[in-house]
C-alpha cells in the first residue's frame, strides 16, 4: 500500500511538474496575473508530492518491504537502521528520486523566500525550475521507477553495497546533490533573465545567495567524497582524478567562477552575458556529471546501474535542457546591455582573471576526462589519461590563481593601483618565501611551491582583514570597533580564501607522507617515521551484518604510548564482499593510518602510513564552506536589506571596499 | 555579426558533444563501442617472443604444454587489488598463472604480492613495459589465456571477477584443456 501511495505521489508530481513548467512562464509572457500568482503554490505542491514519494520510499526501506524491487536489491533485514535509511539513495532509482526531491525543494525555497522578487521574475524562475525537473521526474516514473513491485518477494534482500555502509558516504550523496541541483536556481534565474531580456544589479544580488548556498553544499559534498575515499577505500590517497570525482569538480570550478562574476554584476553591472553563460554552464556540467556516471560510458569505483538505454533517455533530457538554454542564450544575450566599464587593473579585472583561470582549469579537467572517449570515437585510439596529466596541467594554472587570490580583494573597484596592494602584501610575500625555503629542505619542487602558496593564501586573507580594521595603525579599541562593523561578507571571503590555503597545505603535506608494508606476528614491533607500531593481537569479531578480523596495534613514540588502533577486514556474507576498515588517529597535524591485509602463518600484512597535515585537506574545505555560509548570513544578501547598508556600518568605513 | 557567432559557439560545442555521446551510446548498445577495450590483435596468434627477468622469470617458450593464464599487473594499479582475491581463488583451483609486473619496481611488486597474496607460479618483471607493447596491452590489469601450443585464445581487460571466471574463463579452460 505504502509503495503504491509513493508511486501515485510521484505520478502526481509529474502532473504538477508540467503545470509548473507551463503555467507560470505562460502567465509571465501573457501578463496573466492569476497565473503568475499561482506559481509559488504550484512549486510548494510539487515539493509536497515529491516529499510524500520520498517518505514512502524511505518507509519501504526501513520496514524491509522486500516486495519492492529496489529494497530487495539494496536492503537486508540485518542492515543497521541508519543504512536502511541512507540505502534509500544508495542506488540508481533512489538517487534519481532524491535528485527530483532536491530540485523541488529548490522550487519551494524560491517560492517561500522569494517574496521580494518581482512577481513575474519569480514566476519565470519557478517555471524554468519546473521545466528542468519534469523531465527527470518523468525519467524516474517511466525508466527507473523506485516503487516497482517484485512478486514473489524474496526471503531477504541482497543488502546495500558494503562500501556504502559508512557514515561518511551516507551523507555524501545528499550533500553533493543539493550542491549539484542547487545550481539549478542560478540557472533558472539566468534563463528567466534571458526571457525577460533584462539583468540589473538586483538580479546579481538575488543570484548570489543561491549560488553561494549550492557552492557550500557542493564543497562539503566533494570534501566528504574525498574523505571517504581516504579512509574507507584504504588506499591511502584522497583524490584519484576518477571521472566521477572530476564530474563533481567541474561544476565546482565554474560555480566558484560564477560566485565571483555575480559580484561584478551586483556591484558594477558588468560581465552580464558572461555571468549568464556561467550559470547555464555550471548547471549543465552538474547535469552532465549525473549523466556520465550513469551511462556506463565512463567507468569508476562508484556503483551505479550502467544501462545505455537509460543513458539515451538522460542524454535526450540533457540535450533539451542544455541545448535549449544555450540556443536561448544565443538568441537573447545580445539584448543584455552592459554599462559598467573598468580598467584592467581593478577589482573587476581581478575577478575576470579569477574567472579565466578557473574556467581554464575546468577546461583542462574536461579535456582530460573526455579526450579518451572522443579519441576512441573519432580516431579509434585507445588511451587513458591519468593523474600525471592532471597534476602537470592543473598546477601551473592553479599557481597564478593562488597568487591573484590574495591580491584581488585588495584592489579597488573601477581602477586600482598594484603598488598599493604590494605595500599591504609585502610581509605576506616575505612570509611565503620563508615558508617555501623551509619547506624546500624536505619537499620536492611542487610541494614546496604549494606550501608557499598556502602561506600566501592564509596570510593574504588575514592581511585583508588587518588592513581593513587598520590594526596597529590606530588604537586597538578603534580596530575592534571596525572589526565589529565589517560586513560578514568580508569574513566570508577571508575564511574561504584561507580555507583553500589550508587545503593546499594539507595536499602538500600528503606528499611528505611515509608508508610501509610489513609482515608482523602478534607481539612484534616495527618502526615507521619515529613511531613504534606494536601488533598486540589478531582476533575475530562479529558485526550486525558482517564478520570481521581485527588487528590491535599499539603505537608509541619514544616509549610514550600514543594510541591503539584496531584496523579491520570485514566480510559481508550477503554480497560476498570484503572491505578494509582503515583506522586513523589524527592530532590535526598528522594522521597515523593503519590497514590490515592478508594473513599468513600467523603473521599479518599491515600497511602503515604517517600522513603529515592530511586532515587539513578536509578541514580547509570545511573552512571554505563555513566562509560561504557566513557570507550567506550577510544582511546585504538578505534581499531587501541593501538600502539600509549605511546604517549598519559605522561612519568612516568604506562601504565600497567590501 | 561576429558577436552573434560567438554567442552561438557554446550551443555549437554542446551539439557536437551531444552528437558524439549519442553515437557512443548507440554503438555501445550494439556492442560496437566499448571505451574500455580494443579487440586484441593477438587472438589466435602465437605469443610474441620475449624473455623476462624475475625469480625465476620466464620466456615465450615457457608458455606451452598446458593452458596458462598470463596476468599483467602492477603494484600501483588499484583494480589489481580488487582482482587479487579472484586470482588467489584461481590458483587454489589449480589454474597455472604467470604474472608480468608492468612498469613496476621489483621491491614494490614484492610488497604488493606480500600484502594481497601471490597467485603466480612464475613472475616476470617488465619494468620498461617493452613486452606489454608487443602484446598490445592497453592497461593493467589485463589477462591472456594461452593454450597448450602457445597460441593466445582470449584476453580480458580490467580486473577478472568471479563472474567472468565462471562464465568465460572456465569454459575456455575446459575447451583448451
Amino acid at each position: 500500500m505504502i509503495p503504491e501511495l509513493g508511486h501515485f505521489a510521484l505520478a502526481l508530481a509529474v502532473a504538477i511538474g508540467f503545470a509548473q513548467a507551463i503555467l507560470p512562464i505562460w502567465g509571465a509572457w501573457r501578463r496573466e496575473q492569476r497565473l503568475i500568482a499561482a506559481a509559488p503554490a504550484i512549486a510548494i505542491g510539487q515539493f509536497i508530492a515529491l516529499g510524500t514519494a520520498w517518505v514512502c520510499l524511505t518507509w519501504s526501506n526501513v520496514v524491509d518491504d522486500f516486495s519492492v524491487l529496489t529494497v530487495a536489491e539494496n536492503g537486508n533485514s540485518l542492515t543497521p537502521l541508519i543504512y536502511k535509511i541512507t540505502g534509500t539513495w544508495g542506488n540508481h532509482e533512489g538517487s534519481i528520486l532524491l535528485w527530483c526531491l532536491v530540485i523541488s525543494i529548490c522550487g519551494a525555497a524560491v517560492a517561500v523566500f522569494g517574496g521580494n522578487l518581482p512577481s513575474s521574475l519569480r514566476a519565470r524562475v519557478i517555471g524554468v525550475l519546473g521545466a528542468t525537473a519534469v523531465g527527470f521526474q518523468l525519467f524516474a516514473l517511466l525508466e527507473s521507477d523506485p516503487f516497482t513491485r517484485l512478486w514473489p518477494p524474496p526471503e531477504d534482500g541482497r543488502d546495500l553495497n558494503p562500501l556504502l555502509q559508512d557514515p561518511g558516504l551516507a551523507i555524501h550523496p545528499p550533500m553533493l546533490y543539493i550542491g549539484y541541483v542547487g545550481f539549478a536556481v542560478p540557472f533558472a534565474f539566468a534563463i528567466a533573465a534571458l526571457l525577460e531580456g533584462r539583468i540589473d544589479a538586483a538580479w546579481g544580488r538575488w543570484v548570489r545567495p543561491w549560488t553561494l548556498a549550492a557552492w557550500c553544499f557542493l564543497t562539503c559534498g566533494i570534501a566528504l567524497g574525498s574523505w571517504w575515499a581516504y579512509y574507507e577505500l584504504g588506499w591511502g590517497g584522497f583524490w584519484f582524478w576518477d571521472p566521477v570525482e572530476n564530474a563533481s569538480l567541474m561544476p565546482w570550478l565554474t560555480g566558484t567562477a560564477l560566485l565571483h562574476s555575480a559580484i561584478v554584476v551586483e556591484k558594477r553591472e558588468a560581465l552580464k552575458t558572461w555571468t549568464v553563460l556561467l550559470a547555464i554552464g555550471t548547471f549543465s556540467l552538474s547535469l552532465s556529471g549525473t549523466f556520465l556516471v550513469r551511462s556506463g560510458i565512463l567507468n569508476s569505483v562508484h556503483a551505479f546501474a550502467n544501462d545505455p538505454a537509460r543513458g539515451l533517455f538522460i542524454l535526450g533530457l540533457l540535450g533539451l535542457v542544455i541545448g535549449g538554454s544555450l540556443l536561448l542564450f544565443a538568441a537573447r544575450a545580445p539584448v543584455l546591455s552592459t554599462s559598467g566599464i573598468f580598467a584592467p587593473v581593478s577589482r573587476e579585472g581581478g575577478l575576470v582573471l579569477n574567472n579565466i583561470l578557473l574556467c581554464s582549469i575546468c577546461a583542462v579537467v574536461i579535456t582530460g576526462t573526455m579526450y579518451p572517449l572522443f579519441a576512441d570515437l573519432l580516431l579509434g585510439e585507445k588511451l587513458s589519461v591519468g593523474p600525471p596529466f592532471f597534476n602537470s596541467t592543473v598546477f601551473p594554472l592553479a599557481l597564478p590563481l593562488f597568487a591573484a587570490m590574495a591580491v584581488g580583494p585588495m584592489l579597488s573597484w573601477k581602477r586600482a593601483n598594484l603598488g598599493d596592494a604590494a605595500r599591504r602584501l609585502w610581509w605576506v610575500a616575505l612570509a611565503a618565501v620563508i615558508v617555501g625555503c623551509v619547506a624546500a629542505y624536505w619537499a620536492r619542487l611542487l610541494p614546496t611551491l604549494a606550501f608557499a602558496a598556502a602561506a600566501w593564501l592564509i596570510l593574504g586573507a588575514t592581511a585583508d582583514i588587518v588592513e581593513r580594521i587598520k590594526l596597529f595603525r590606530q588604537p586597538l579599541s578603534a580596530s575592534l570597533q571596525r572589526l565589529r562593523g565589517l560586513p560578514r561578507g568580508s569574513f566570508g571571503t577571508t575564511l574561504a580564501h584561507a580555507g583553500l590555503g589550508v587545503t593546499i597545505a594539507g595536499i602538500a603535506g600528503m606528499s611528505l607522507a611515509s608508508s610501509a608494508i610489513v609482515l608482523l606476528k602478534p607481539g612484534e614491533t616495527t618502526h615507521l617515521d619515529g613511531y613504534d607500531w606494536h601488533l598486540v593481537d589478531l582476533h575475530d569479531a562479529a558485526g550486525p551484518n558482517y564478520s570481521a578480523r581485527v588487528a590491535t596495534i599499539e603505537i608509541s613514540e619514544g616509549g610514550v604510548p600514543v594510541v591503539t588502533l584496531a584496523p579491520e577486514r570485514r566480510s559481508f556474507p550477503v554480497q560476498q564482499v570484503n572491505t578494509t576498515e582503515a583506522k586513523i588517529h589524527t592530532n590535526l597535524v598528522r594522521d597515523l593510518y593503519a590497514v590490515l591485509g592478508e594473513e599468513r602463518d600467523g603473521a599479518a600484512v599491515l600497511r602503515l602510513h604517517v600522513n603529515p597535515l592530511a586532515p587539513w585537506i578536509w578541514l580547509g574545505a570545511l573552512v571554505m564552506a563555513l566562509g560561504g555560509m557566513i557570507s550567506l548570513a550577510d544582511r546585504r544578501l538578505r534581499v531587501g536589506a541593501p538600502a539600509r547598508r549605511g546604517a549598519v556600518l559605522p561612519a568612516g568605513t568604506e562601504p565600497g571596499l567590501r | 555579426m561576429n558577436r552573434r557567432v560567438l554567442l552561438l559557439a557554446p550551443f555549437g560545442a554542446v551539439v557536437l558533444a551531444g552528437a558524439g555521446f549519442m553515437t557512443m551510446l548507440h554503438r555501445a548498445q550494439d556492442g560496437k563501442f566499448d571505451p574500455h577495450g580494443v579487440p586484441s590483435m593477438l587472438i589466435d596468434k602465437h605469443v610474441p617472443p620475449f624473455t623476462l627477468p624475475g625469480d625465476p622469470g620466464f620466456a615465450d617458450s615457457d608458455l606451452a604444454g598446458r593452458p596458462i593464464l598470463v596476468n599483467f599487473f602492477a603494484s600501483w594499479c588499484v583494480p589489481c587489488i580488487e582482482e587479487a582475491s579472484a586470482l588467489m581463488s584461481l590458483k587454489q583451483a589449480g589454474v597455472p598463472l604467470y604474472g608480468i609486473a608492468y612498469k613496476d619496481k621489483p621491491a614494490a611488486t614484492a610488497a604488493f604480492l606480500a600484502e594481497h597474496g601471490n597467485p603466480f607460479a612464475r613472475l616476470g618483471h617488465d619494468a620498461p613495459g617493452r613486452v606489454a607493447i608487443d602484446w598490445g596491452v592497453t592497461g593493467v590489469p589485463e589477462s591472456y589465456l594461452i593454450d597448450k601450443a602457445g597460441i593466445v585464445r582470449a584476453r580480458w581487460i580490467g580486473a577478472l571477477t568471479p563472474e567472468t571466471i565462471a562464465t568465460e574463463l572456465q569454459p575456455l579452460l575446459r575447451q583448451f584443456a
